[in-house]
């Protein structure tokens, strides 16, 4: 008895640090609808500051939690100069677009931390008289924890009272309802929405101090907990705060008594549990229809077939590119096909996204199922490099037909999230089946045919199938399929008074994309040589979107010119020191000149020049 | 227009051949080197010194073959295919003879394969996986740093002559954790066939929910722990073990805890007398160890860590292959690779075997205490990496056919 009691606490424990941190997340977009990758930098650099803080004053009890909420106040500031000198300058810039100056900042914020505090992990003292055990029933429980856990309910209740007894938590409440009706009611929008980002990095920061007496404070705290901080987001409902708490405790709990059982299941634990309750409440437990979206925005412009100089343009850049392997160096075409394949990927997640309407944060599951297909092709069947490549794209294709078949029934960031646990799911079965697909250690030697194994002659491969692939996207987009879906993407409903089973069509859209990004998996495979559970991991899904995004999503070219853009940056900067500060620079830079990506940047430019020249 | 054609794929077919830059005369030795630099800097930047500092001593006593040694060194970024792409890039772009490093095992048996694609000889500096020279081993590729099942059995050695029958292992839940614990519950079965596996802990790397693992490994009752998890997951592991009474009374076997990198972060809440693979830099009073950290503090202004030694002896060993093939071609490189000696290192004498491509590298083996307020190792040996390896002949048959 005693025994399990101890491991529930242990588990609410955990759920108070996880609360803090995912409820600062959920008002933050309940409020202003960002996806804030940046909250788990917040969180990392609360828990830096208050180490510094504690070990600097060394008072005693009070100069300890002195320490905390200082730090947990400066990092609320630091939120606040991340909102006032780059989010609200774009709040109208496309749904989700935000999310790519967050990214920016978590680069930025890895290269400071690290330049600040150094690459050591630092331990910081345990709290002041809480560091040691009581004995509960004969089982020891470190006080802290139940500092911990009286901690969490304790906030939960200071922001109910502050969100029901404060005339600004009304306001916040009314803005995470309908934030046009407060803008209209004559609410100083800009006023909230800073205040929101304040309170929000505030409870990351305590969040992150609150870590220091339980664990080393390290470089790796930031992306560690950003993917849990949003699956119990997400499963409580954005914009729920007791729905995070709920979640949070369900999350914690689960995996203490799971572990008992199946030690192996914490990798995959929280994407499971979110996608079943999100399979059965398609808004998280407290969440509300309508809570899915970003801010309203202008309706996509239709899209237009190419004019006569745009396709000549077009058919020079391919032809400059098919040509490229006699002018440039072996190397480059390696490049190249990197660049290729990025821009593929994109492309079929842009697909999904911009025309189909679906975001994705998980669109790697189909990029990865893709490679392993065609890695397990070679090696487990024997089939050589062109029937493994045929085949490979259908095993993606199959992926995303049963995934599609269930994120479909959602919309917006709930959608996007439940592509995401997909991913998650299939990345841990890829890392823990170690007999079939290798584990961490993956699948080598897939290598190209030997007639292929030429740089130039594999170019020519790639070449052929990333823009055979990229043009079929495209010409699909112009099909009646497409305008089907962007028909849907625009209003669901009218285009079900018309007749149109939407959900089917959204169905295939899904489908379609995850196959093309799955024969860009296969290209990417056989120029490797081997393959990792990496190719599905989180950090390849969050590179296209933020590829699609940075290109902009409301035209065909956007993902063309972002993932060439991001391939080559990032391949340009990595060879200086602290290029991540550098590469963040560069994606902040990009947000604020155009707000409409790459794509809209170069139209608006083409347009003023042209009307210079009129 | 089909002579059009012919001309033109003719033209096409002769540009390269223009656009060739003829070959320049080499004033320097290039060996390129890839890392996770950005990934994982606290062991990383140690080593990084470490090669520096090799580098600059060995061109200052005049080069190799009469040339200086220039490294081209890049960030990985953590990802086997951006690993891929500059080792590519080092070879047919900066005109590296040979590639050294990596850390994370994925992306070290990524390089790995590549090197056997593009036959050049690749120096896994840091990686600790068996796979590397064992399962996945290949002809172009071989391995510095003592392997996991190095390390494992020079613990397993120390944990038979323990009491404990009861074992629990905690591990993080990837090949490296899964690894070590095969490894060291193979070595330890074979010297005490009574021991029992009772409890296995997987956390996933780095995220540790430390509590809720210590609680079961409590529930088990061993008698002793087999660790396995390092970093953050360490310190995590450390703090709720203590403050839960895991430890009392319990003997601790802890792979590579005893490392400056994994040690130093702990502080005073190191934990006593647990048994250790490390390197307790500030002990070692072998003349050529000494010589090494006088001349590492002297730049850097700060003692070696493991991944110094690590770093300093991967240039060792190339200057060493390069001196004995008198040659930077490929073929020669290998043939000097086999069996080559490193007479005179910090960390003494070793040889990179013919039959597996394992250094003989050891490790440091000894109990992890507080001294001074300063953690460190205490009775501590060396243990020499040759005396932990199957003999050549079985390992030679874990290995592919080639």
């Amino acid at each position: 008895m005693g025994f399990y009691l101890a491991q529930l606490l242990t588990g609410l424990a955990n759920a108070s640090s996880l609360f803090l941190i995912a409820s600062g997340l959920s008002i933050i977009f309940g409020v202003t609808r960002i996806v804030n990758f940046a909250h788990g930098s917040f969180y990392m650099v609360g828990a830096y500051l208050a180490y510094s803080l504690v070990t600097w004053l060394d008072g005693g009890i009070l100069g300890f939690w002195f320490s905390i909420v200082l730090a947990a106040l400066l990092v609320g500031v630091i939120g606040l100069v991340v909102e006032l000198i780059i989010l609200r300058r774009i709040y109208h810039a496309p749904e989700l677009f935000q999310l790519v100056a967050t990214f920016g900042v978590v680069l930025i914020v890895q290269d400071a931390t690290l330049a600040i505090w150094g690459a050591e992990d630092l331990l910081g003292p345990r709290a002041p008289g809480l560091d040691s055990a009581v004995r509960i029933l004969g089982e020891p429980i470190p006080e802290y924890d139940l500092a911990l856990i009286a901690i969490g309910p304790a906030v939960l209740l200071a922001i109910w009272l502050v969100f029901h007894r404060t005339r600004w938590g009304v306001l916040v409440r009314a803005a995470t309802q309908d934030r046009e009706m407060v803008g209209a009611l004559g609410v100083n929008q800009a006023w909230l929405f800073s205040a929101t980002f304040i309170l929000g990095s505030f409870l990351a920061g305590l969040g992150g101090a609150l870590q220091i007496p339980r664990e080393a404070v390290s470089l790796q705290m930031d992306l560690s907990i950003i993917g849990e901080a949003f699956v119990v987001t997400v499963i409580g409902g954005m914009g729920s705060v007791s729905g995070a708490f709920i979640a949070a405790v369900l999350i914690s709990v689960l995996n203490a008594f799971a572990i008992l059982i199946f030690p192996q299941i914490s990798i995959v634990l929280p994407f499971v549990v979110m996608a079943v309750v999100l399979i059965v409440r398609p808004y998280g437990i407290f969440g509300r229809p309508g809570s899915e979206h970003g801010g309203t925005e202008d309706p996509d412009q239709p899209l237009r077939l190419l004019s006569g100089k745009g396709a000549m343009m077009l058919a020079a850049a391919v032809m400059a590119l098919a040509l490229s392997p006699v002018f440039v160096a072996d190397f480059t075409m390696i490049l190249l096909v990197d660049v290729m394949v990025a821009t593929l990927f994109a492309v079929s997640l842009h697909f999904m996204m911009g025309v189909g309407g679906m975001v994705s944060f998980g669109h790697a599951a189909y990029f990865g199922v893709g490679a392993y297909a065609a890695a397990m092709a070679v090696k487990l069947l024997g089939l050589g490099m062109i029937p493994a490549m045929l085949l490979a794209p259908f095993g993606a294709a199959l992926a995303a037909l049963f995934f599609g078949w269930f994120c479909v029934r959602l919309s917006g960031v709930y959608l996007a999230m439940l592509t995401l646990a997909a991913a998650q799911i299939l990345w841990g079965v890829t890392f823990q089946w170690q007999d079939v697909t290798g584990g961490d250690d993956g699948i080598l030697g897939v290598w190209p045919a030997a007639w292929a194994s030429s740089d130039r002659v594999y170019f020519y491969i790639a070449f052929a199938l990333c823009i055979g692939g990229i043009w079929a996207l495209r010409r699909a987009a112009h099909s009646p399929f497409g305008y089907v879906l962007r028909g849907v993407r625009d209003s669901r409903i009218r285009a079900e008074a018309i007749g149109v089973d939407t959900r089917f069509h959204q169905w295939m859209g899904f489908t379609v994309a995850g196959a093309f990004a799955g024969l860009a998996g296969v290209v990417f495979a056989f120029s490797k040589g081997s393959v990792f559970p990496d190719a599905l991991g989180i950090a390849q899904s969050i590179d296209g979107l933020i590829m699609v995004l940075l290109g902009g999503i409301h035209a065909l070219a956007g993902p063309i010119l972002g993932a060439a853009a991001f391939v080559l940056i990032e391949d340009w900067v990595t060879r200086l020191d602290y290029w991540r500060v550098i590469f963040g620079g560069i994606i902040l830079v990009i947000v604020l000149l155009a707000p409409d990506g790459i794509a809209g940047g170069v139209n608006r430019l083409m347009r003023l020049l042209r009307r210079d020249a009129a | 227009m089909t002579l059009m054609r012919r001309t033109f794929l003719g033209a096409m077919t002769a540009l390269p051949l223009a656009l060739t830059a003829p070959a320049q005369a080499q004033e320097t030795i290039v060996l390129g080197e890839v890392n996770s630099y950005t990934r994982l800097p606290a062991f990383t930047e140690p080593y990084k010194k470490g090669w520096q500092l090799a580098v600059e001593e060995i061109n200052a006593a005049g080069g190799v073959l009469g040339k200086q040694l220039e490294v081209v060194s890049r960030d990985d970024t953590g990802d086997p295919a951006t690993a891929i792409r500059i080792a590519e890039e080092l070879i047919s772009k900066e005109g590296a003879v040979l590639i050294f490093g990596t850390f994370l095992s994925n992306i070290g048996l990524a390089v790995a394969d590549f090197a056997q694609q593009k036959q050049v000889l690749f120096l896994a500096s840091e990686p600790l996986s068996d796979a590397i020279v064992w399962s996945k081993g290949n002809k172009y590729t071989y391995r510095l740093r003592p392997s996991t099942h190095m390390q494992a059995a020079m613990l397993a050695e120390e944990a038979a002559k323990l009491d404990a029958v009861k074992w629990a292992t905690v591990a993080p839940n990837y090949a490296y954790g899964q690894d070590a614990v095969k490894a060291f519950k193979s070595e330890l079965t074979k010297l005490r066939p009574d021991v029992e596996f009772v409890e296995e802990q997987w956390p996933p790397v780095f995220k540790i929910d430390a509590g809720s693992t210590v609680r079961a490994l409590e529930a088990a009752k061993p008698d002793a722990i087999y660790n396995v998890t390092f970093g953050g997951d360490l310190a995590k592991f450390v703090r709720e073990g203590s403050l839960r009474y895991l430890f009392e009374d319990r003997a601790v076997v802890s792979l590579l805890s005893g490392e400056p990198e994994y040690l130093q972060p702990l502080g005073d809440e190191t934990p006593d007398g647990w048994i250790v693979t490390g390197y307790p830099p500030e002990q070692i009073d072998t003349e050529s160890h000494k010589a090494f950290s006088a001349a590492y503090e002297a730049k850097f202004g700060e003692l070696p860590k493991t991944g110094s030694i690590v770093g300093y002896n991967s240039v060792l060993a190339i200057a060493a292959a390069l001196e004995k093939a008198g040659s930077t071609e490929t073929d020669a490189l290998l043939a000097a690779m086999e069996g080559l000696q490193v007479s005179d290192s910090p960390t003494g004498p070793f040889m990179f075997r013919a039959a597996d491509h394992q250094s003989t590298m050891g490790a440091y083996v000894g109990k992890t205490a507080l001294v001074d307020g300063m953690p460190t190792m205490v009775d501590w040996t060396y243990a020499d990496g040759a005396d932990y390896l199957p003999s050549e002949e079985e390992a030679a048959k874990l290995r592919p056919a080639e």
